[in-house]
């Protein structure tokens, strides 16, 4: 009688990536292709049509300069949408209730979501990438920053995503963060330029974003450029990811819009 | 080890809404027993279910199972219990084999163990042909056996199904029965929830009965039976009946010329008025129950309780 009392972490969590990763893969036409047509005609237009009338930036050719950002932004929106929409969906058809009745950890729940975001941002990041080399073939500044860096980009947002899919109660409430909040603030982040461009009110306001960051030391390892220090950008990144797990855990913990 | 598979003490739950769910309930499940929870709708069923099986947070008071503590061993107690909820919870875009598989996965169970599990227990009930077929296009049925399935895969020790046969054909819940009959002689306890009381009568050799969160009744079936304060039967006779004797102990009444109706008050024996009604004349071919024992009972209480 009973196989494995009181459970097993690791296999649950084993088992929760390869559920996520089978899923996003089973759907490969809705997660995998839209960011491969969109990054392609970010390039087609912004980079070899617009970007050959603009000049360099940071003695970058513009259409350089623009790929580091466009990886990322497939990165956050990958990451994103992976776990907002499977948790969401596991909660309206109710099939959140499966992990909710076995002896997983809190924790255990959290990192699996979470893995599962950051296997589908990064594995999009690198197709993107891919796609990037056609058009700019970028001989990568630092490696390792650049691994650092999309990983911690893919888990921030993989958790925020995993605190949109928990308070969400219909489908629009996982539209409308990355619709009016994360493609502002993405854009605004740097992607098309440098805040060195701005006046130096805007430049201050922009500091406020947080995906600058990112999208600056995310540039910095593929280019070795930046408009922001390296170091601050993986503090500031490093403590969100603190902040928001430690919310994460506390939902799942409480059964906070999951328990009655 | 203890011989209790549940035991629930001064269970509360009020929900936000301030709603009183349940307001102290007691219980005690015998390991191996085939116990019902019976109660009209909003009784507080699927709330006790919920919190047993931890999707649901309780107020106050305290559950154990195979005597671990929900509060103080959780994962503990989640490994022992199986659970079979009342509406689907699965995706309906996974297949039958990985539904099965992901959920002994949550468990904890290794992947090659869980395989040879779910195997066995999708081919007990009949899912093993269509295991590679999305949830979506099973035939309700098979979803619910398919759910069934999922609780057993990490071999529980304790069944829990909340109204496991609601809204299903009666071929299904014959064949439902007799599985869960079959395993609960092969030792597992089984906890069900329902509103059919034909299926706690034929099922279960224990029950509760919950009302308003309150538990009414909690006792053997036959104890329960004997509670009746009137047993009602059709009698069949082999000539008409022109006139009904008047015998103590039991009201008579005729129903057409040749079926009679009797209403037996008390202890009064069937012998002693079959007895008499041929000494006046009145032979019985056969008999069956009026109404469904249990439900008679079940009104009785819920009026009382009211």
């Amino acid at each position: 009688m009973m196989l494995c009392p009181g459970g097993n972490n690791r296999v649950a969590f084993l088992t929760i990536l390869r559920k996520e990763v089978t899923r996003f893969s089973r759907i490969w036409l809705q997660t995998v292709v839209p960011s491969i047509i969109s990054t392609s005609m970010y390039f087609i237009i912004f980079g070899a049509l617009i970007g050959q009338r603009i000049g360099p930036i940071n003695d970058q050719p513009y259409i350089y300069y623009i790929t580091p950002g466009l990886i990322i932004m497939a990165i956050i929106n990958n990451a994103y949408a992976n776990v907002s929409a499977s948790f969401f969906s596991a909660k309206f058809q109710r099939n959140v209730e499966e992990i909710l009745v076995a002896p997983l950890s809190p924790l255990t729940i959290l990192l699996g979501y979470v893995a599962g975001g950051v296997v589908r941002g990064i594995s999009i990041g690198i197709i993107v990438a891919l796609v990037a080399a056609c058009f700019a073939p970028i001989a990568v500044h630092s490696w390792g920053l650049t691994l650092l860096i999309g990983t911690m980009t893919a888990v921030l947002f993989s958790l925020a995503g995993l605190i949109n899919g928990i308070v969400a109660t219909d489908f629009d409430d996982i539209s409308i963060v990355p619709t009016f909040f994360l493609l502002p603030l993405i854009y605004l982040g740097g992607v098309f330029y440098s805040i060195t461009m701005l006046p130096e009110f805007w430049q201050h306001v922009s500091r406020l974003n947080p995906i600058l960051y990112m999208i600056n030391a995310f540039r910095h390892g593929i280019l070795g450029v930046s408009d922001i220090d390296t170091r601050l950008a993986i503090l500031v990144m490093a403590g969100t990811i603190v902040f928001l797990a430690a919310i994460a855990q506390y939902m799942l913990v409480h059964g906070t819009r999951i328990k009655s | 080890m203890t011989d209790s598979a549940l035991s629930i003490r001064g269970l509360h739950k009020v929900y936000k809404s301030g709603r009183h769910a349940l307001n102290g309930i007691d219980l005690e499940v015998p390991d191996r027993e085939f116990f019902a929870l019976l109660g009209p709708n909003g009784a507080g069923k699927s709330t006790a279910i919920g919190i047993i099986t931890s999707l649901i947070n309780k107020s106050s008071g305290q559950v154990q199972v195979y005597g671990h503590d929900l509060d103080d061993s959780p994962a503990m107690v989640k490994s022992l219990i199986g659970m079979v909820p009342q509406e689907f919870n699965f995706s309906q875009f996974e297949t039958g084999l990985n539904i099965v598989l992901n959920q002994a996965g949550y468990y904890g169970v290794p992947r090659r163990q869980a395989l040879r599990k779910a195997q066995q227990c999708l081919e007990i009930l009949s899912l093993w042909e269509r295991r590679h077929e999305q949830a979506r296009y099973l035939s309700g049925g098979m979803k619910r056996r398919l759910m069934i399935a999922r609780a057993l895969v990490h071999e529980p020790r304790i069944l829990v199904l909340d109204e496991p046969t609601a809204g299903v054909d009666v071929e299904f819940r014959r064949g439902t029965w007799e599985f869960l009959l079959d395993m609960n002689r092969n030792g597992l306890t089984v906890l069900l929830t329902t509103h059919y009381l034909e299926e706690a009568e034929n099922l279960c050799k224990r029950l509760a009965i919950i009302n308003d969160g309150k538990i009414i009744e909690d006792a053997d079936l036959k104890t329960l039976i004997g509670k009746l304060r009137t047993q009602g039967f059709i009698l069949d006779t082999r000539e008409s009946v022109r006139q009904l004797p008047d015998l103590p102990g039991c009201r008579l009444y005729t129903i057409d010329d040749t079926t009679i109706g009797l209403e037996l008050i008390g202890n009064q024996e069937l012998n002693t008025i079959f007895a008499e009604l041929s000494r006046h004349n009145v032979h019985i071919t056969s008999m069956r129950n009026r109404t469904n024992r249990l439900e008679e009972l079940f009104m009785d209480l819920l009026e009382t309780h009211s």
